[in-house]
């Protein structure tokens, strides 16, 4: 047998996945044209390859269909409950960094950090007759952050398409979301409140607990862990 | 038997089942003493309860949607109670009920997501202690002889200290508002407390400013406005942080006292016997202290002996923010593998809330047959 390793199946996240494996000594190919979800491992028996969507490979980790994975903190924590039962972070990775911040107008200089936002959403209630709105596509992570600031008379919306638009066009008063530069929040007459860093992410490898583990797999985790340099595994 | 479990997983049936039915019947009898009973949908919508709770009920019940608006498996009956009495224009009102609720789990959770849940609510009751004994003495019927713990609070007694702190209305709004939150409402009094000088002093700069009549142009400085808060909206809420700023810090007695309140525990007429301890340097408390006499009167009247239910000023506190006043619960004794078997309280601005204002004074309670078959059938 071997572990299944899935990895993002194109970007640059999937190109800087290559080059961390490859300053490893162990090569990825990709098969066939760009277009194909398909590759092979080279230099690494105990490893067979699946290219999958980034945003899959948390699910498919969680369910045990992956043995590893390479995807980002930020996807695992919104879409995994209790990720830390079933999934281990063997390596940061050092690329695909990305924060999760809350970041409202840049104009409310009433507005520093997430005890203002509470007041402002407070009065903002008061004076509207609804919630506070903030966009979001990480409900979970917004959610647990804004109860452990104790912030209330708030509503999450989903974004569909770009989050740091939705203030501008009426659809929140203040947004949940990924950064890297800052500089779309900037274009955007955004800015992050000074404790609104929810999550530093980034690349991760990932191995699942929910696989299910036998001798072999264990040997070959072991065999792996020793071919990228990792600490031992914990006893999974 | 399936039904015996306090938690069955997809199925209720043959003789555990008759014994539940039997067991339903009972408690509605014991709970619905001249009320009427009713039921509900278990489809309700869901604006009304996000109105109230915001994301938390999202994170705590069902939601779901087809093309029409979002509705939510009723997570609870007394809020669409309340709708429904409120609705009926009538000052009184007794209802009795019983049917499954749904919640939310964190994956992994092995407490249930289906349960039953059978209750009474008690409309406009002229006297509040008495209405309040009642609901009790109705829950404590229905559990009958079952091995449970008591816990009684009040959350009118801090609400009544936060009343008449000598301090600014905005204070006290916001105390009252965060009192569900134990952990902000306590960094909410150290901010206008004894940290009330360092909020001042890291804002000193901003507050200078809007007091030189700066802040229009720092606003428009820092950015677009964008949004649907005004400029006008920020530019209010600057005056406020000036006043904030210019505002004494609470009397350290006073927050001492308050947090003396809620830290209050013990068998109820010997936290009565503190919290009149508490009420000699503690403005607002004595009535509050008064109306928790009256109301140990009214239960021990019921043939409820005072000195069996322990008392505990938070209690209440980490429930969704509903309750107001008199608070009570009824924890499996013995068997911390059960979820809270009984519990219930008073919740008159809930009423005021949904009535549009008018609201009138109410209190309930409810029991989870199941929860209390399995603590019963266990005991024997």
């Amino acid at each position: 047998m071997r572990l299944k390793l899935g990895i993002p199946s194109k970007g640059r996240l999937q190109d800087e996945t290559i080059a961390w494996f490859g300053a490893r000594g162990v090569t990825i190919a990709r098969s066939g044209a760009g277009r194909e979800y398909a590759g092979r491992v080279e230099g690494a028996p105990e490893l067979s390859l699946v290219l999958l969507a980034a945003a899959e490979i948390p699910g498919e980790l969680a369910a045990g269909r992956l043995d590893l994975g390479v995807t980002g903190q930020d996807l695992v924590r919104e879409e995994i409950p209790s990720w830390a039962e079933r999934l281990e972070e063997l390596a940061e990775m050092g690329f695909g960094f990305a924060d999760l911040v809350v970041a409202a107008p840049a104009f409310w200089i009433d507005v520093r950090d997430m005890s203002d936002l509470d007041a402002v959403a407070a009065a903002f209630r008061a004076r509207h007759g609804r919630r506070l709105r903030v966009a979001t596509k990480y409900r979970r992570l917004a959610r647990e952050f804004f109860r452990r600031h104790g912030v209330a008379d708030y509503a999450l919306v989903d974004s569909a398409g770009a989050t740091e638009a939705s203030v501008k066009n009426l659809a929140a008063e203040a947004i949940v979301d990924i950064t890297s530069t800052g500089e779309t929040l900037r274009d955007n007459h955004l800015r992050v409140l000074d404790d609104g860093v929810i999550l530093r992410s980034q690349a991760t490898l990932y191995s699942s607990r929910v696989a299910r583990d036998t001798p072999e797999r264990r040997a070959l985790r072991a065999a792996l862990s020793a071919r990228l340099g990792l600490a031992a595994p914990a006893s999974a | 038997m399936v039904a015996d479990r306090p938690c069955p997983h997809a199925a209720r049936l043959g003789p555990g089942l008759a014994r539940l039915g039997a067991e339903v019947a009972r408690i509605v009898a014991a709970l619905g003493r001249g009320a009427d009973y009713v039921e509900l949908a278990a489809l309700q919508p869901a604006d009304v309860l996000l109105d109230l709770y915001g994301e938390d009920i999202r994170a705590r019940a069902f939601v779901t949607a087809d093309d029409g608006a979002e509705m939510m498996l009723r997570p609870d009956f007394t809020v669409p109670i309340v709708g429904l009495h409120m609705e009926t224009g009538r000052a009184r009102g007794a209802y009795v009920y019983c049917g499954p609720v749904w919640r939310r789990q964190d994956g992994g959770s092995d407490r249930a997501r289906e349960y039953l849940q059978a209750g009474v609510e008690l409309f406009g009751a002229d006297d509040p202690a008495a209405a309040d004994a009642e609901a009790l003495r109705r829950v404590l019927d229905a559990l009958g002889e079952a091995p449970v713990d008591l816990v009684v609070g009040d959350l009118g007694l801090p609400l009544a200290v936060i009343d008449a702190l000598d301090t600014t209305d905005a204070r006290k709004a916001a105390l009252r508002r965060h009192l569900w939150r134990p952990a902000r409402f306590h960094v909410m009094l150290e901010r206008y407390g004894a940290r009330q000088g360092d909020v001042a002093a890291g804002r000193a700069g901003l507050i200078a400013a809007v007091a030189a009549g700066r802040a229009g142009a720092l606003m428009a400085a820092a950015g677009a406005p964008v949004g649907a808060r005004g400029e006008d909206e920020v530019l209010d809420r600057l005056e406020r942080l000036r006043i904030e700023a210019a505002t004494p810090p609470l009397d350290p007695a006073a927050v001492a006292g308050l947090e003396a309140v809620l830290g209050v525990a013990g068998p109820a007429p010997a936290a009565l016997g503190r919290l009149r301890e508490i009420a000699r340097g503690l403005p607002g408390l004595a009535p509050a202290a008064a109306r928790l006499d009256a109301r140990l009167d009214a239960i021990a009247a019921r043939g409820v002996e005072p000195g069996e239910l322990r008392f505990e000023g938070s209690f209440g506190r980490t429930t969704l923010e509903y309750y107001d006043g008199f608070v009570f619960g009824a924890v499996a004794r013995g068997r911390p593998d059960l979820p809270p078997i009984a519990s219930g309280g008073r919740y008159d601005t809930l009423t005021a809330i949904l009535g549009g204002g008018r609201g009138v004074p109410a209190v309930g309670g409810i029991v989870r047959p199941e929860a209390l078959a399995a603590l019963t059938e266990g005991a024997t």
